[in-house]
């Protein structure tokens, strides 16, 4: 049961941080140039950001269950559960980002879903 | 068409130097942890086990990369889709995998060659749509304001 949860837990946790954290850094804007000093910059201003600051605790919490996972459950278990999060993210950016998930798109997520759970479990 | 393509480029390296970070931060962690022992799920058991990562210069090395994973992801995300971003990063477990032969001389079984195969397929299919369809981050604000 708490194996559930953890999934769950890591699942939702990890696609909630990166869809508020992806939100938080389209809200910034793109550094203009890719110079280490303007990276530094623009990723202080996406860490000074109110969805950043949101992403992060859901992230941690996803961290954390990840960690308690690879302790008790080998890799070719905890990873092929958690590429279903390549399909809760891409319904997240469809419903939560408004992005336009096309089927080609689609296709593509599913392919790496089931993919990565292959390579995981062989 | 030239911005087009330099949008195309400059996602590309970012989503390597993404994979690059997140491959060896995992591998570090996983090493790291399995180190440490299995954490046991009670107050002195995690107390324990904070103090084990706390101490483990593997797992505090596996942070840096992940750290350096999410440098690269935000950078990324400021331009491009996170349903574009999000399965492209995942051509890392196809490069493990290429490692794991390439470096380690392992044995790969059937089924992880499907893996990767399918993975890179998927990749493919995601890096043929455009990497940035998403409206201005203000509709976002409309539509989560709305619910």
């Amino acid at each position: 049961m708490l194996t559930v949860l953890l999934l769950f837990v890591l699942i939702c946790g990890s696609t909630g941080g990166e869809i508020a954290i992806s939100h938080g850094a389209k809200k910034t804007g793109e550094p203009e140039r890719m110079r280490p000093w303007e990276l530094l910059v623009f990723i202080g201003r996406v860490m000074s950001n109110g969805w950043f600051l949101l992403g992060i605790p859901l992230m941690a919490a996803s961290f954390f269950a990840l960690l308690i996972l690879f302790s008790w459950h080998p890799l070719s278990f905890v990873i092929p559960i958690s590429a279903l999060s390549y399909v809760v993210g891409a319904l997240g950016a469809k419903y939560i980002l408004r992005e336009e998930v096309n089927a080609a798109r689609w296709a593509g997520v599913f392919l790496v879903c089931a993919g990565v759970a292959m390579v995981a479990a062989g | 068409m030239a911005s087009e393509k330099r949008l195309r480029i400059k996602t590309l390296i970012m989503v390597l130097a993404m994979v690059v970070c997140a491959v060896t931060g995992d591998l570090l962690l996983k090493r790291g942890m399995s180190e440490a022992g299995a954490v046991q799920f009670s107050g002195p058991g995690l107390g324990h086990a904070l103090v084990q990562m706390a101490t483990s210069g593997m797992i505090w090395l596996g942070i840096l990369f992940l750290l350096g994973f999410m440098a690269s992801q935000m950078t990324v995300m400021s331009w491009a889709d996170y349903s574009y971003v999000m399965p492209a990063g995942a051509f890392g477990y196809a490069l493990q995998t290429l490692l794991a032969v390439l470096v380690l001389h392992e044995t790969v079984s059937a089924k992880r060659w499907v893996g990767v195969l399918l993975i890179c397929v998927g990749v493919v299919l995601v890096g043929q749509t455009k990497p940035r369809t998403s409206e201005a981050a203000e509709s976002v604000e409309k539509a989560v304001a709305s619910c």
